[in-house]
């Protein structure tokens, strides 16, 4: 039976039908991605009916559309943000100039570099939540992984897309191998380092949405300003469904969190861990992780690579319109370096900084969700703040990695570090309770003992929806 | 034992396992393991750092001096093993800011000493019976991919990320500087098609691809890797069947670094700054030298590795000493002694030295200096080995003594085994147009055992084992070719009574350091290659005129130039303008 590739299969908004040449790649890459969702995705929910949003069109009453799906006929779609006419290069050295609708040659291999890392990630956080389900905390949160996962699936459709449209013979072959590596593997691990942990229980899935789907938003948004159409508008649409994913995620540890005050309180000495619940100082090793292993997605600190891709127009800084100058030559960006084994404050010509400039806007937005956890903490009338760590701290990239830190930020020797490593960082015994903790709860309504339950259900549903079908 | 000796001076080409910072040595049965795990704070001069294994002169005089004492030090090694500390990467090439902070004619001579060390390393496999496998678990780039391409096999790691690549063109404007596209074409045999995309894709090319161009030999995965290396190390060793050894312990230069030059045992280099000239002088070995061949000191090892550290000082640490007189002093009886005891001892000890030799002589082929060889004195010693020098130089002087005590001697170090890069002798190049006075030089030259002419006072216990054997028989029955002869038979460009050689002498020399050393390089390097091309005449012969042509180009080194911008925030403006 041949595989044909139609707009109803796949909804998009690139005129699939009309391009011959698209649907021929797709239709041999599509078999693939659904063996591959099927070996590597969440396997045993397949045939379950999930209450699930689908983008069937870019316009605002077609981008969410609600209703039950099972998951390996879930319609992975091409969306691209429609074409803005007359869009100019707004940064770089090619300021005011056209965008380009189609690869230039210069910079084909860098863009190719950049969307193969990009959709590396995607199927990579599906393969490691492929466990999860069997541990879900509530239908609810079931149905929110799912989401998660068939919208990473769609934003690696997104990027194939870019490569089988822009990229030829090399294009398919890498779009291919976006399908090979595998998270974890010994053989064909994924490109990015964090994309190798393991997702292993809810506590890091929730992590995970926090803290690296939000150094996706990071990634997408200095894509989505690209001088290369295409890539630009691709990103902006991801965008919107990224942002549920960090939705997940920060509400996810803060209903931990409200739950951890909770049991504080009810137990006569504070043991949460008596209660059944996550005490706040696991909760901070967990956030000490994820957080230092996403700072690490961002790259070199200087960086020529950055400097290069802003010069040439094809990735831009966070909300570039929000700068006043976008050339960014001769200015500087004021930063902690480290020389002859010491930090010191220095200024680096923008350009190469501009990696730790997109860092240091990742940070901040993070620090807004952790503020928003404390608040809790604080309604909660417990005493206790989470903190994000130094940006030094427990680093395996850029110009930290192999130096010690304390989470303040102190230099530290290697031996210093590894005496108090658990304090800072999940150790084995908090992994075995955790997961002692991971029993799923599939009734409707009901709650894991450690997880608050959310403020509000799905799509306007109330929160004992059955949003999983289970016979 | 000799321990290791102190700093040398400015640039020291000499070192030890135990001093080695970005390579780590060691020897298992017939594995050798080299692994690169550069230190990115100990760089040859301060300014830049050695990430992701990045190498610069450093790290090239390490592996240089591992080679060097693999050879001698562990004959019962068949295969050497390059392998790196870091896990994703293997070596990402010669440090890119280094070359920017680096003079031209240090990048130049940096390119030079990295591709005779590879060299030797391939001679090492073809010659001596020790194999290479290079074992790439990561991106392999540049300088790094050209260390494979100088060992027998190379393997990829199958990662899905991993590649091997040559991003000088694309990312530097510059090109790969050791060898790389002569070896990439010429001995890998790569396709000429996609060399040319192989070299213009900056990320390189992986998995099975770079096997199917051949640009690798095997692609292998991580699980399989450390079992796949021991292997295909194993396979290598066991094709190895070259008998080496005994091992020798090589024992430490000890260079007297002077304002003015440097002096060892034997070799002496002395320059005079001001008229930018120097003089070189290797001594032949005296008569209570040590006469075997399981020592290392002895002097046929001992005199050509000062020679090669003098000629790699005289390089790096004093550029603009372009004119380089050449003598000798000694007993001509003890070189061609020396060289015949060596050409007949049938040790892998024996035969290490005699390569030892041929490579230190290319070494004086391959540098960009003007040499002119000089014999003014009768103690001067132009024998053999040494008569070498005087055939590799760019011209040669002979004073015409009224006793003829000055002259020249053949042995067998000139009949054949000491070739240059071209695989010519340099007799054989000498007389490239006619053979015939190749042969007829050998003749008159060759000794007459039949009549010894002469003898030497050796100690009596040296003298005892040697009398009768046959090399000292060949040595005392030289026959000194006077300076007269000499010129006639085509070995002397000038041979002067004393009534002229000073003012000759001194006028060429005066004349020579007068002149453009750019085009005097380029003039001498292809007067000194008469002949078939190799892949070590096409090495260097394009490393001198591309690559350094490129590197003095505005494109790559200008204020626009890639090399120059690289890791600033602009990006190069080229001239569009071909040749
Ligand atoms: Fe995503
Ligand atoms: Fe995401």
């Amino acid at each position: 039976m041949t595989n044909v590739i139609t707009d109803d299969k796949i909804p998009n908004n690139v005129n699939l039908s009309g391009d011959k040449r698209l649907q021929r790649a797709l239709e041999a890459w599509q078999p693939k991605f659904i063996d591959w969702w099927k070996e590597m995705g969440p396997a045993p929910w397949n045939e379950k009916d999930i209450y699930l949003r689908t983008a069937i069109s870019v316009e605002t009453e077609g981008w969410a559309n609600f209703d039950y799906v099972k998951m390996p006929d879930y319609r992975w779609g091409i969306f691209l943000e429609p074409k803005k006419e007359g869009r100019l290069h707004h940064f770089g050295d090619n300021m005011g100039q056209p965008v380009w609708d189609e690869v230039p040659g210069e910079f084909r291999n860098m863009l190719r570099r950049l969307i193969v890392t990009q959709g590396d990630t995607e199927p990579a956080s599906v393969e490691q939540q492929r466990k999860l389900g069997e541990t879900a905390p509530s239908l609810y949160d079931l149905r929110n992984l799912f989401q998660v996962n068939v919208e990473e699936g769609r934003h690696l459709w997104a990027m194939v897309y870019l490569l089988h449209t822009y990229f030829g013979r090399d294009g398919r072959e890498e779009a291919e191998e976006l399908l090979q590596r595998r998270s974890g593997d010994a053989d064909k691990p994924r490109i990015l380092g964090a994309f190798n942990e393991p997702t292993s229980h809810w506590v890091s899935f929730f992590m995970f949405t926090m803290f690296t789907d939000r150094d996706g938003k990071y990634q997408l948004a200095a894509l989505a300003e690209s001088a290369f159409d295409p890539l630009a508008r691709t990103c902006r649409f991801m965008l919107t469904e990224e942002a549920h994913h960090m939705f997940v995620g920060e509400t996810g540890v803060q209903r931990i969190v409200k739950r951890a005050c909770e049991l504080m309180k009810q137990e006569p000495n504070g043991d949460v861990r008596k209660a059944g619940g996550v005490d706040l100082p696991t909760i901070q090793k967990y956030l000490n992780l994820w957080y230092t292993l996403s700072l690490d997605l961002f790259g070199g600190e200087v960086s020529s690579n950055a400097a290069d891709a802003f010069a040439s127009g094809l990735k831009g800084r966070y909300k570039e319109d929000r700068y006043d100058e976008h050339k960014l030559v001769g200015s500087h960006f004021a930063m902690d370096v480290l020389e002859n084994g010491k930090v010191i404050h220095k200024d680096v010509p923008m350009r190469n900084a501009l990696n730790e400039v997109l860092r240091t806007e990742y940070i901040k937005d993070c620090q807004r969700g952790v503020d928003r956890w404390n608040k809790t903490i604080r309604e909660e009338g417990i005493e206790h703040e989470l903190k994000l760590p130094a940006n030094k701290f427990h680093r395996q990239i850029g110009m930290w990695s192999g130096h010690f830190f304390t989470p303040d930020g102190e230099m530290i020797d290697q031996a210093a570090f590894d005496a108090r490593r658990t304090e800072w960082l999940p150790n084995e015994a908090d992994e075995t309770y955790i997961k002692s903790l991971m029993q799923p709860v599939y009734e409707r309504g009901k709650m894991a003992n450690w997880i608050a339950p959310p403020i509000k259900g799905i799509n306007g549903l109330p929160g004992d929806f059955e949003y999983v079908k289970l016979p | 034992m000799d321990k290791p000796s102190a700093d040398g001076g400015p640039t020291r080409f000499e070192t030890h396992p135990s001093r080695y910072k970005h390579w780590k040595l060691a020897v298992t049965g017939e594995l050798a393991t080299l692994t690169m795990a550069v230190d990115d704070e100990h760089p040859h001069k301060p300014g830049y750092e050695l990430k992701l294994n990045s190498y610069d002169l450093s790290v090239d005089i390490e592996l240089a001096d591992a080679i060097l004492r693999l050879r001698f030090e562990h004959p019962e090694v068949k295969c050497v093993v390059f392998t790196a500390e870091l896990d994703r990467v293997f070596c990402s090439g010669a440090n890119i800011y280094m070359l920017g902070l680096s003079t031209h004619s240090f990048k130049v001579n940096f390119c030079k000493f990295t591709n005779e060390t590879r060299i030797y390393l391939e001679d090492a496999s073809a010659n001596s019976g020790l194999a290479s496998l290079c074992a790439c678990k990561g991106t392999t780039a540049g300088g790094g991919y050209e260390l494979a391409l100088a060992c027998d096999e190379t393997m990829l790691v199958d990662d899905g990320n991993s590649a091997v690549s040559f991003p000088e063109t694309p990312l530097l404007a510059v090109l790969p500087g050791t060898g790389g596209l002569t070896r990439l074409v010429d001995k890998r045999k790569v396709r000429r098609d996609r060399a040319d995309v192989f070299c213009t894709t900056a990320e390189g090319i992986k998995g099975k691809r770079a096997k199917e161009w051949g640009l690798v030999d095997h692609v292998v995965s991580r699980s399989s890797w450390d079992a796949t290396v021991t292997e295909r190390a194993k396979s290598l060793s066991a094709k190895q069947t070259v008998t080496r050894g005994p091992a020798v312990e090589l024992p430490a230069l000890s260079a007297k670094v002077e304002a003015n030059g440097v002096k060892y045992r034997y070799v002496e280099l002395q320059v005079d700054r001001t008229a930018r000239t120097g003089e070189l002088t290797v001594r032949g070995p005296e008569a209570s030298d040590v006469l075997d061949f399981t020592t290392p000191e002895t002097w046929s090892l001992h005199a050509f590795r000062e020679l090669d550290e003098a000629l790699l000082r005289l390089r790096f640490d004093f550029p603009e000493i372009g004119m380089i007189a050449v003598r000798t002093v000694g007993d001509p009886k003890l070189v061609v002694l020396h060289d015949e005891l060596l050409a007949t001892t049938t040790t892998g000890f024996a035969r290490e030295i005699r390569l030892l030799q041929r490579r230190v002589l290319k070494r004086f082929d391959n540098t960009a200096r003007s040499f002119y060889a000089v014999a003014d004195s009768a103690q001067s010693c132009f024998a053999g080995s040494l008569l070498e020098l005087a055939l590799g130089a760019d011209r040669f002087y002979m004073l015409i003594d009224g006793d003829q005590k000055i002259g020249v001697a053949t042995s067998v170090a000139n009949a054949g085994f000491n070739v240059m890069s071209s695989g010519l002798s340099r007799l054989g190049a000498r007389f490239y147009g006619d053979p015939e006075l190749a042969t007829a030089v050998l003749q008159r030259g060759a000794p007459k055992p039949k009549s010894p002419r002469g003898a030497i006072a050796l100690p009596p216990e040296r003298a005892k084992l040697l009398a009768e054997h046959p090399a000292y028989k060949l040595a005392m029955s030289i026959e000194m070719i006077p300076s007269e002869e000499a010129e006639k038979l085509g070995i002397a460009t000038i041979a002067a009574d004393d009534i002229d050689f000073g003012d000759e002498l001194r006028i060429a020399l005066e004349e020579r350091a007068s002149l453009s050393p750019d085009a005097l390089t380029g003039m001498e390097q292809s007067l000194r290659f008469v002949g078939p091309e190799t892949l070590e005449t096409k090495i260097f012969g394009r490393l001198s005129a591309w690559q350094n042509w490129i590197f003095t180009r505005p494109n790559s080194t200008g204020e626009h130039g890639a090399l120059t911008l690289y890791g600033k925030p602009e990006r190069p403006q080229f001239g569009w303008k071909r040749t």
